[in-house]
Parts: structure tokens; sequence; C-alpha cells
């Protein structure tokens, strides 16, 4: 059972609050793609991939990382049941999807820098190493169902 | 393996930090600290406060490393021979692709925070390459 200070619920939804989801998603999901090349082949009907330039302007990115990071919102409004919330999901990346959940963790620390880079000073360790735990929280709840 | 524009774009970035290393060095750390706890443990000896000279003297000997990675990064090996062996035979970090992960994520958390927008995907996957490949070098001789 995931314990949550009320400090942490604090940093987490008062930064989601002044989160564009839509741009947030779409820099993370393009910093995967960049960062990490061979997180490509999970994307091979997306069209141009084939540079950062691309790659940051292709519209399936774009939607796709909208879709990634408005489930994370889901799993931002129910904290306390991170499993409930993922738990078809992770069912979907493991017998449909077939995605090494490693590939959760390091979506997790690229959506970390992505805010650090946007608040900046905001984004301040204490809201760092409560957004850790989520991201870290996430990757495993999304892990969970796989067999 | 780090190209010609990862390397260019690797000095750009820390040419950019104007005399800050110091502090980069102690807030990367203190993230370290704070959002993965375990790293502590490696520190038994140090006041872990906020603040602290310990903190703050070994931060700026990780960034000094660093930059001397960053001046020889066509011979990581050699440059980092020294450190190499301190860490594979004294100080015994468990394998560096587990704690180097964490220190990187955080250096990269306090580059972003001080270079916003400048903290391009480009320049991500560059130092996120460069951490790598001083891991890697790190590791080389734990067995």
């Amino acid at each position: 059972m995931v314990h949550w200070t009320a400090e942490e619920k604090q940093l987490i939804t008062g930064l989601w609050a002044k989160v564009n989801v839509e741009e947030c998603g779409a820099e993370a999901l393009a910093r995967l793609l960049i960062v990490y090349p061979w997180t490509q082949r999970f994307f091979d009907n997306f069209g141009n991939l084939s540079s950062p330039t691309a790659i940051i302007g292709n519209p399936k990115v774009r939607a796709h990382g909208k879709k990634v990071l408005t489930s994370f919102g889901e799993a931002i409004k129910n904290l306390d049941n991170l499993k409930g919330t993922y738990s078809k999901l992770s069912e979907l990346h493991c017998d449909k999807l077939h995605v090494d959940p490693e590939n959760f963790r390091l979506l997790g620390d690229i959506l970390v820098i992505v805010l650090a880079a946007h608040f900046t000073k905001d984004f301040t360790p204490a809201c760092q190493a409560t957004w850790q735990k989520l991201v870290g929280l996430v990757a495993h709840a999304l892990a969970r169902k796989y067999h | 393996m780090l190209t010609a524009e990862d390397k260019k774009l690797i000095q750009q970035i820390w040419g950019k930090l104007g005399g800050a290393e110091e502090d980069i060095g102690a807030e990367t750390l203190w993230r370290m600290f704070h959002a993965y706890p375990p790293t502590k443990t490696y520190f038994p000896h140090f006041d872990l406060s906020q603040g602290s000279d310990q903190i703050r003297n070994h931060g700026k000997k990780v960034v000094a490393a660093l930059g001397t990675a960053i001046k020889n990064m066509d011979n990581l090996s050699q440059a980092l021979s020294e450190l190499s062996n301190l860490h594979a035979y004294n100080l015994r970090v468990d394998p560096p692709r587990f704690s180097l992960q964490f220190l990187a994520q955080c250096l990269q958390v306090v580059l972003a925070t001080r270079l916003g927008k400048e903290y391009s995907p480009e320049v991500h996957s560059a130092v996120d390459k460069f951490m790598s490949a001083v891991a890697s070098v790190l590791a080389e001789k734990y067995r």
C-alpha cells in the first residue's frame, strides 16, 4: 500500500494543474524516441521518425504523447489506487503491445526532465523527489500484470 | 556512441554553466540523496544536511571529474582510469549502471532547471549518452 504525505500530494497536484498535457506529453514522447532511438521499434506505423525535427513535428507522436500523459492524469486523480488504475493498461502493454517494462522507467525519467526544463527553479528537489517516486510507482503498476 | 555533434553540444552546454559548476555539483548530489535515499548509504561518514560543506566539496569533485571527462571525450577510458580504479576497488559503489543512473538523472534535472528550453532534445540526448559512457568507463574494472 503506497503512502503519500499531504505535502507529496500537494507537490503533485499543484504542479499538474499547471501542466499543458498535450504539449508536455508530445515533448516527453518525442524525447523518448530521440534520446533512446530503439524505442522507435514500437512505432513503425508512425511515419517519419528519421530525425529529431521529424519526430518533434510528427502529428502521430504528438497525439500519442497526449494520450499517454492524459492517462498519467488519471493516475494523479487516483494516487491511492495506482494498481487498479493501471490494471487494464498493464495487460494491454504485455499481451498486445509487447513493451518491455524498462521503457516505462525511461519515459518516467524523461517526463521528470521535461518538467524540470519547463518549471525550472520551481522544480525543487522536493518536487523532483516526489515526482520520481510517482513515475516509479506508475512504471511499477504498468508492469504488474506482466506474465 | 558519441558523435562529433554530441561532443560539440556537450562542450557548448558545459561552457554555458559560467562558473556555477560548484553549485551544480552540490545541487545534483542533494537532489540524488533526496530522490533516491539508498544512495545515502555510501556516505555514512558525511553530514548530509542541506548546504553541508561535505556535500559541497564532494559535488565540486564530481563536477571537476566530469569537466576532465568532457575535455577528454576521445579517450574517456584513460582520462578516468584512476577514478575507475577507485570506484571498482575502494568505493565499490553498486555497479555504476544503477547508481550513476541516479546521479545522471539528477544532473540532467539540474541542467534542465537552469537551461529551460535550451535543454533541447538534442542536448538531452548528448548528455545522456555522455553520462552513459562515463558510467561504462567507471564500471570497466569491477570484475
